[in-house]
């Protein structure tokens, strides 16, 4: 589904990101941990070619990226759902047509009512005629699970989708993604949050990866 | 064809929902709108000046063109010879339709401005004067010429030319100058609108990478600006347009032919005045388009 092969980044400075080889099979589940400024945010930028590596090869739906053209870029955007870490919502239109959105740019119908039960799911039917200043930091980051899901891509992204829900919420927010990924969709998650890992773990058969000294490892079964 | 024409539609009336992905921007849309309708103003009068210096040149170069006059002064006694001389020499140059010698009265009638209408004209040497009508080919003024001086030496011809030649450059070239103006008016207006789509491209850059982030396509991103500026621009030249139409309309117009008040647009030129709106908007969404493509480039 997502392959890395001897990818390497960096923002000008030195290299963020070494050699580092991946395999995301179809249906896989992964955590992203690692200190604070390791590079998860940047790792996951490089899955849904917001950045382009400076050395090696990312393989997205069996295509480089750096061979894509801008609408070929945008196709695939369209296949993966991604929680950005700084939410990154329209801030003049409402939560639920910054959920809507991706449909909207797509040209693709919005059912009104599967639109409406999945701001239920994540627990803003109240909020949906809200704009996304005037949500908690909780509320937004839901928002954009809601709206990473709502093309019903192949692979989600998730960046610190728990960092400011509380624990029955992100309990929630989790069980969210297992469901989709058990419907076969590939998933990744950016966190610190080693309960959540933990409580993920009795669910499903995820693996966790560790971005530490510039280079991606695999944990072992530690947590 | 067809396909053509659901496209225009469809950006003229897309669904306000994908219009509202970028948010309202009061004072680049004002601007837009009034540059638009400044410049079309200034279009439409520049317009106004090609079409009354094309109609000046055209009226100088007919009416000048169809006659012309031999004046014949020669030493008394020879004066009746060389007249029939030159009026047979006329009746035999091909390009020329009729001639007649203008007779007393005629002559006195042409100079009585200058000398009032008791000029004993025949106790003065007055030249006589013969008025040739050209048919529409034309004669040889050259060849015309080396006959009569063989034939009559006191003849002169004076087919306008030199006086008229100048006049029509004159007009000529400025009809070349209003549509130069015409030019740097479209171009100006590209330059406004392009600075207006750059501001406004500036201004929404967050919402701009978030559309792309998303899955939009840049044609969409750049659609949704390039309907802004274009509906905006075509509007504020509609009204320009029509505020300096209605000004034209006002001035009084006089039969006198004289250039001030033949400035403005006689029967099917009005129907140039509807195209200005419609070019506004096209070069509105030439400039946009590439300001908006040139600002996504820089954008995975
Ligand atoms: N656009 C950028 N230009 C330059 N440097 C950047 C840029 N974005 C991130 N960095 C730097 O790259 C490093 C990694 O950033 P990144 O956001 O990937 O970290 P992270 O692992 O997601 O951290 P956190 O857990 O705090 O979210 C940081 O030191 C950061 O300062
Ligand atoms: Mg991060």
């Amino acid at each position: 589904m997502i392959e890395l092969e001897n990818v390497s980044y960096g923002y000008g400075g030195g290299e963020l990101l070494t050699e580092m080889s991946l395999k995301l099979a179809p249906g896989s589940f992964h955590f992203l941990t690692g200190p604070s400024g390791a590079g998860k945010t940047t790792f996951l930028k490089l899955l849904y070619a917001e950045l382009l590596p400076s050395a090696g090869r990312v393989t997205v739906f069996d295509q480089s990226v750096r061979g894509l053209g801008r609408d070929e870029i945008a196709e695939l955007r369209r296949r993966i759902g991604v929680v950005h870490q700084d939410c990154q919502f329209l801030d003049h239109l409402s939560v639920a047509e910054n959920v809507a959105l991706p449909l909207l740019v797509a040209d693709r119908p919005i059912d009104t009512r599967e639109l409406v039960e999945l701001l239920g799911w994540v627990g803003l039917k109240g909020q949906m005629d809200a704009l996304p200043p005037e949500l908690s930091g909780g509320e937004r980051q839901r928002a954009a699970l809601a709206r990473a899901v709502i093309m019903g891509p192949d692979v989600i992204l998730a960046d610190e989708p728990t960092g400011n829900v509380d624990w029955e919420m992100s309990q929630r927010l989790l069980h969210l993604l297992v469901e989709l990924n058990r419907m076969g969709k590939t998933v990744v998650i950016a966190t610190h949050d080693m309960n959540l890992i933990r409580s993920a773990k009795a669910q499903v058969a995820a693996r966790v990866l560790r971005i530490k000294g510039r280079r991606l490892h695999l944990a072992g079964a530690d947590l | 064809m067809n396909a053509q024409l659901a496209r225009a539609r469809a950006f003229l009336t897309s669904d306000l929902q994908s219009d509202r992905v970028v948010p309202p921007s009061g004072f680049t849309a004002r601007l837009t709108v009034f540059s638009a309708a400044a410049m079309a103003f200034l279009a439409v009068f520049a317009l106004a000046l090609s079409f009354a210096a094309g109609r000046l040149a055209d009226r100088w170069s007919d009416a000048l063109a169809q006659s012309a006059t031999i004046r014949v002064s020669a030493p008394e006694d020879q004066q009746e010879r060389q007249v029939q001389a030159v009026l047979a020499v006329l009746e035999t140059t091909p390009g020329i339709a009729s001639a007649r010698e203008l007779p007393a009265d005629e002559t006195q009638a042409l100079l009585a401005p200058w000398f009032g209408p008791d000029l004993p004209i025949e106790t003065l040497p007055i030249p006589a004067l013969i008025e040739v009508v050209e048919e529409g080919t034309g004669f040889d003024p050259e060849g015309l010429r080396l006959r009569l001086q063989a034939e009559a030496p006191g003849a002169v011809l004076d087919d306008h030319d030199r006086w008229r030649r100048p006049l029509v450059a004159a007009a000529g070239r400025m009809r070349l100058v209003a549509v130069a103006s015409l030019v740097l008016i479209g171009a100006a207006t590209a330059a406004m609108i392009t600075l207006a789509a750059q501001a406004a491209l500036a201004a929404n850059g967050q919402v701009i990478r978030v559309l792309r982030l998303v899955g939009a396509h840049d044609r969409y991103i750049a659609q949704a600006f390039v309907r802004r500026f274009t509906l905006r621009a075509a509007g504020g030249a509609a009204a320009g347009t029509a505020l300096a139409a209605l000004m034209l309309a006002l001035v009084p117009s006089v039969e006198t032919g004289s250039f001030l008040t033949g400035l403005g647009f006689q029967g099917g030129e009005w129907l140039w005045l509807p195209l200005l709106p419609v070019l506004g908007g096209a070069v509105a969404l030439a400039a946009t388009r590439a300001a908006a493509l040139r600002a996504l480039k820089g954008l995975m």
